[in-house]
């Protein structure tokens, strides 16, 4: 394995301190891949995180332009970069930060036709789920079970947010937990919607402490546990998930064997 | 004593004294010394410790007579 140059040790010399990271750790993180997928609220945070630890290879996967309504949370794009492609807003913030990082771009949304070969394309040590929609989440839920890959789910709302880790053979799945996306009059609209930027920032950024407590194989993940937070009452709650033996997807009956694609529901208002 | 890895740190501060050590220390078996340069002053105060809590013994402690000591090390020797 490569040497670590002086200057990468002095960058990385805080986390390399930790007796478990060290040399060896380091080596890991910066041979990692990890692939976001949404640069907004969740996988801004994650991102620049990721990349300030020297993870080697980070994907991200976003089909959409930065908007002004999107800078009050998603902090990897700047007010300069408004009606740009957020991948490439993404890759000259991560770029500009640490030039040990490798971006790899991709401009699409995740379908039940793209997704194996967006995570096959570096066959993708761990991916983070930085979504906004539940036909994605139940999307790369499936696809990282069929393809036995690890991934940290997350949403944020309001002042609320939600994670969850799954590793296959280890853990449950989101679907173990959630079943299937909720009925369309269920899901808030985007006008009842609104979140606290500061959301995306706590809740990202646990994504990204998984991803590299995966990485290094150190400490308990999110497995079996899903993580809620509530920023009003200041409230972290750890509840305990068990695996669905009935789970569509991972049960002991998968009736899920194929990927799909659900409808999303319709929103008239700008994203 | 022959050392297995000598290392001079004299030209770095806290942290990167330590950092660069644990570095070397980690590529060497247990058992395998390392011979250390260090500076007179916080490095020689603190890193024999540091390397202590890491389960490393210092074997010998030599003072250079010229601002720099130097120590050997011995990996894994406390654990």
């Amino acid at each position: 394995m490569i040497k670590l140059a002086n200057e990468q040790l002095e960058r990385y010399s805080r986390q390399i301190i930790l007796s478990q990271v060290g040399g060896k750790g380091q080596k890991k993180i910066l041979s990692s891949k990890v692939l976001i997928i949404g640069t907004g609220g969740l996988g801004s945070p994650a991102a620049m995180y990721l990349a300030a630890a020297g993870v080697g290879h980070i994907g991200l996967v976003d089909y959409d332009t930065v908007d002004l309504s999107n800078l009050q949370r998603q902090i990897i794009h700047q007010t300069c970069d408004v009606g740009r492609a957020k991948i490439e807003s993404g890759r000259e913030t991560i770029n500009a930060l640490n030039p040990d990082v490798q971006v790899h771009t991709y401009d699409e949304q995740v379908t039940a036709a793209n997704i194996r070969d967006i995570i096959g394309d570096l066959d993708y040590d761990f991916i983070i789920d930085g979504t906004d929609n539940f036909p994605a989440k139940f999307l790369i839920n499936d696809a990282c079970v069929l393809m036995r890959k690890p991934f940290s789910h997350a949403g944020i709302i309001r002042f609320q947010g939600q994670t969850i880790t799954y590793v296959p053979g280890e853990s449950p799945c989101y679907r173990c937990v959630f079943n299937e996306p909720p009925p369309k009059d269920a899901v808030p609209t985007c006008r009842q919607a609104g979140v606290l930027g500061v959301m995306g920032g706590v809740i990202g950024t646990i994504q990204a402490t998984e991803a590299l407590k995966y990485i290094l194989g150190v400490g308990e993940l999110l497995t079996g546990y899903l993580l809620t937070y509530d920023a009003l009452t200041m409230t972290f709650r750890k509840i305990r998930v068990p695996h669905n033996r009935r789970c569509k997807i991972c049960g002991e009956q998968p009736t899920i064997t194929e990927l799909v694609d659900y409808e999303q529901p319709t929103c008239d208002f700008k994203r | 004593m022959n050392a297995d890895e000598f290392l001079d740190i004299t030209d770095v501060v806290c942290p990167m004294t330590f950092v660069k050590t644990k570095v070397v220390l980690e590529d060497l078996d247990d058992g395998q010394i390392l011979e250390l340069r260090l500076n007179d002053g916080e490095p020689i105060q603190n890193l024999p410790r540091s390397l202590k809590d890491d389960g490393h013994k210092i074997l010998e402690l030599a003072n250079n007579d010229d601002g720099t000591f130097t120590i050997l090390v011995e990996k894994g020797g406390l654990t």
